[in-house]
């Protein structure tokens, strides 16, 4: 029992995982990108209509990481080219992503002939968990580590490469002094406007893949409006639960996505409790991880110095 | 070609303005390998545009830059860097969570950050020029001096030719100054081209080859430092002779204002930052404070103005103990604080409020009704900007785009116009040039007369002297003696610094 709440947490997990990896490539290069929930819905809609059209996982992945990198490229384009307000404009990226991924679902719906969307069965068989050969027969590790989806290992090692990429790569050092102080950055000879746009993009692309795990996996294959529902604004609170840290943020994702599932697997001849009281936690936790880390006054554990913030080399 | 045969940097015809402002205009400029330059001039002169054109982070408007003899267009920092340009900023650029060891690297080529070789090669490099650096340590745990010391690295590393210090020394003790000097003359003998920014005289005269003098945005004249001297270069920089005395006018009928008793202050992290100080300030007189930075004086003014809690001990304001009093009901009794900290913006002005909005944060309370009356705080910000020459595009003009001097002068300003009976100052002139540091003086002695009592926390000894009537030198927050500036010297205010207790010698009564 407690094996299953465990898979199923890391399963409930994995688009918390992309949309705070995501987050953390846009707030380590300065940029607040209020935007996650919609750069996850345009990749929900992409994703799910490439592969309903093509049957194809890979095609799929592949639009929902260019539709999340529309979006971002969207908020770039305000924020770092012509310097507008980044939380503006991530709020209005968010209801713009929300608004035209359910207008595609629902066009999709009404033009279809049982209307109704489902995946075909190629890509269901794609998208169904992956028994890593040898490793998955192992007692308890093996269902534990070896039996999930092919979006689960992918968000794993998308984090991971992140958090080589920000603490051992030169490119990664630059895009962290961008963040902390581009003024600093740019005096260095960093080109800001460039790294800030990859990071950006990237960082989209990467929560697009979070809303395809939403649309394709969450509802079984069916589509249903809103398929991101909220996730991508408790990725926003996660970047702070993990301190900044892709590798950090791995554990945080299962942790939240354990809270999310929680009111299923906890044994209600126990005690019953309101499900709002669950859907609650997860923020009460950010709260507490907020209330410690401002007590512990670390330097490093905190937010980019200058995210929020747009830079102007000749502003004074 | 031998490197005698063309200059490192030939400026011709830099102009570049910032909206109606003309910041350099129709600049001629030339500097040699193996030869330092010093860039003279008053604030808003134009020097630091000027060097942030050479460095990338600005565009000349107009004119044309020769770097070894060839025209070259530098329009970003990397440019500049691969041209072998290095500048150390001012305001350092540095970020502040990263160990030394990063900020040297970063922005350099190269894929991989591998930390042991890396650390080596710093190591070298910090040994070839006498420079003292901890790979490892945090830029938020160095001191100014350490910090300075990582930027010249920095740009080191990258391997800068052509070297531009933006005030360098402004910020450093004056052993901490004869260090980078000599790491100066190091790299000026390895066949560097250093230029260095600066307004002040005597270090001009000490480490330049030649100085050229920059006044309201262009080059005045350019002189070789040997054949000059402190008098012809104040001329030059501010325009027209001027009185390098500071005047100290007597005042009569003085009694006691201000009465610290017994005060002991423990800062945030346990420490003491002041141990038992007694003393007096009256009204009509200047009681100037000594110290190396650091010995109390923060700690004294914060209590003062109520910022921060004394462990024991009084201050007694007309027989009444103001510890405990918030800031506000401090103000209210009539003690006016203008504490200037090393960033100029942090504690007095709001930096991007204009000045307007900035008189009116120390009068809105007055202000009855809901709605606030700004023209009160326009006519007193126009009477300022009159009456101390603030060089300012208008009122509205947020004041964090002022220059240093003008900040200055709009707090100081503010602070005298609320008409106290206690003015705490510390370090009113510190970045300031001559012609500027001299009207504050000149605002301090006219409120002396008014028989306001003003605490002058200083840190040029030859200042205080001029200035104030009596001198109290603190060391390790402890009070070393308060001596009569009449009578004393440099010397022995030196030894109290360093910690040597004068009994008895108050001239107090």
């Amino acid at each position: 029992m407690f094996i299953k709440f465990l898979i199923a947490a890391v399963f409930a997990g994995t688009p918390l995982l992309f949309g705070t990896v995501g987050e953390i490539m846009n707030e380590k290069a300065g940029h607040l990108n209020l935007g996650v929930e919609g750069m996850m819905a345009m990749g929900a809609c992409a994703g799910f209509m490439a592969g309903f059209f093509s049957n194809n996982i890979y095609i799929a992945l592949l639009a929902a990481f260019l539709a999340g990198m529309l979006g971002a490229l969207i908020y770039a384009v305000l924020t770092i080219t012509f310097m507008a307000n980044q939380n503006v404009t991530g709020l209005t990226l968010t209801i713009f992503g929300v608004g035209i991924s359910n207008f595609v679902g629902e066009f999709m719906l009404v033009n279809s002939a049982s209307s109704s969307l489902k995946l075909p069965e190629q890509i269901t068989a794609q998208i169904s968990n992956i028994n890593i050969p040898g490793a998955s027969t192992i007692p308890v590790l093996g269902p534990l580590l070896f039996q999930y989806n092919i979006f689960v290992y992918l968000g794993v090692v998308i984090a991971i490469i992140c958090g080589i990429y920000y603490s051992r790569t030169k490119t990664g050092l630059n895009v962290r002094a961008i963040g902390e102080n581009p003024g600093t950055a740019d005096a260095a000879g960093i080109k800001v406007t460039k790294l800030k746009y990859i990071n950006v993009l990237i960082g989209g692309g990467i929560c697009g893949i979070g809303g395809a795990y939403c649309s394709m996996i969450i509802n079984g294959g069916v589509w249903m409006n809103n398929p991101v529902n909220g996730q991508g604004w408790i990725s926003v609170a996660l970047v702070i639960f993990a301190t900044w840290r892709p590798l950090r943020a791995i554990l945080g994702s299962f942790i939240f996505g354990a809270f999310n599932i929680l009111k299923y697997y906890f044994p209600k001849t126990i005690i019953t409790i309101p499900n709002a009281f669950y859907d609650m936690l997860p923020f009460v936790i950010t709260a507490l991880v907020l209330v410690v880390t401002s007590i512990r006054k670390s330097k490093e554990n905190s937010q980019p110095a200058s995210c929020g913030v747009n830079y102007f080399r000749e502003e004074r | 070609m031998k490197t005698n045969d063309y200059y490192a940097i030939e400026l011709k015809g830099i102009t570049k303005s910032f909206g109606k402002v003309i910041a350099n205009e129709d600049i001629n400029l030339e500097i040699k390998y193996g030869e330092i330059l010093a860039l003279l001039g008053e604030n808003g002169s134009g020097k630091t545009t000027l060097m942030n054109i050479l460095s990338g982070i600005y565009y000349a408007d107009e004119g044309t830059i020769f770097i070894d003899g060839k025209e070259v267009s530098i329009t970003n920092p990397h440019e500049a860097i691969d041209l072998g340009i290095g500048m150390i900023h001012q305001h350092f650029k540095l970020v502040e969570v990263f160990s030394s060891m990063d900020n040297i690297v970063l922005g350099t080529k190269g894929k991989y950050v591998k930390s042991s070789a890396l650390k080596e090669e710093v190591l070298n490099m910090s040994n070839k020029f006498g420079l003292e650096i901890v790979p490892d340590k945090k830029i938020y745990d160095m001191s100014v001096s350490e910090k300075q010391t990582v930027e010249i690295m920095k740009v080191l590393y990258r391997g800068a030719k052509i070297l531009i210090l933006d005030e360098p020394t402004s910020v450093l003790t004056p052993q901490e100054i004869e260090k980078l000097f000599i790491i100066l003359r190091k790299m000026k003998e390895q066949g560097n081209a250093i230029i260095i920014i600066t307004h002040k005289l005597h270090e001009v005269l000490a480490i330049s080859d030649r100085v050229a003098i920059l006044r309201k945005g262009k080059v005045v004249d350019t002189v070789n430092t040997k054949e000059s001297n402190e008098k012809q270069l104040t001329e030059l920089m501010v325009g027209r002779p001027i009185n390098l005395k500071i005047s100290r006018p007597e005042t009569k009928k003085r009694k006691t204002v201000l009465k610290v008793v017994d005060l002991s202050v423990a800062n945030e992290d346990g420490t003491i930052g002041l141990n038992n100080i007694n003393f007096k300030l009256k009204s009509g007189e200047i009681l100037g404070v000594a110290g190396v930075a650091g010995s109390g004086q923060r700690e004294l003014c914060e209590t003062i103005a109520g910022l921060m809690d004394a462990k024991t001990g009084a201050v007694l304001y007309n027989k009444e103990n103001i510890i405990g009093k918030t800031p506000d009901e401090i103000i209210n009794l009539g003690i006016s604080m203008s504490f200037v900290p090393e960033d100029r913006l942090g504690m007095g002005l709001v930096g991007s409020m204009d000045m307007v909005d900035n008189m009116l944060l120390k009068s809105y309370k007055k202000n009855k009704g809901a709605i606030i009356d700004k023209k009160p705080s326009r006519k007193l910000a126009e009477e300022l900007i009159d009456k101390l020459s603030i060089t300012t595009p208008g009122v509205e003009t947020p004041v964090r785009m002022l220059s240093g001097g003008n900040v200055q002068k709009v707090l100081l300003g503010r602070e005298i116009e609320s008409e106290p009976n206690v003015l705490i100052t510390a370090y009113p002139v510190r970045g300031l040039d001559i012609n500027s540091s001299y009207i504050i003086y000149d605002l301090l002695n006219e409120q002396k007369k008014k028989n306001v009592a003003i605490l002058f926390i200083g840190e040029d000894l030859d200042v205080l002297l001029e200035l104030s009537d009596r001198i109290m030198v603190l060391c390790h927050g402890e009070l070393m003696g308060i001596v009569d500036a009449k009578k004393t010297t440099k010397e022995e205010i030196g030894l109290m610094m360093a910690g040597r207790k004068m009994e008895g010698v108050d001239s107090d009564e």
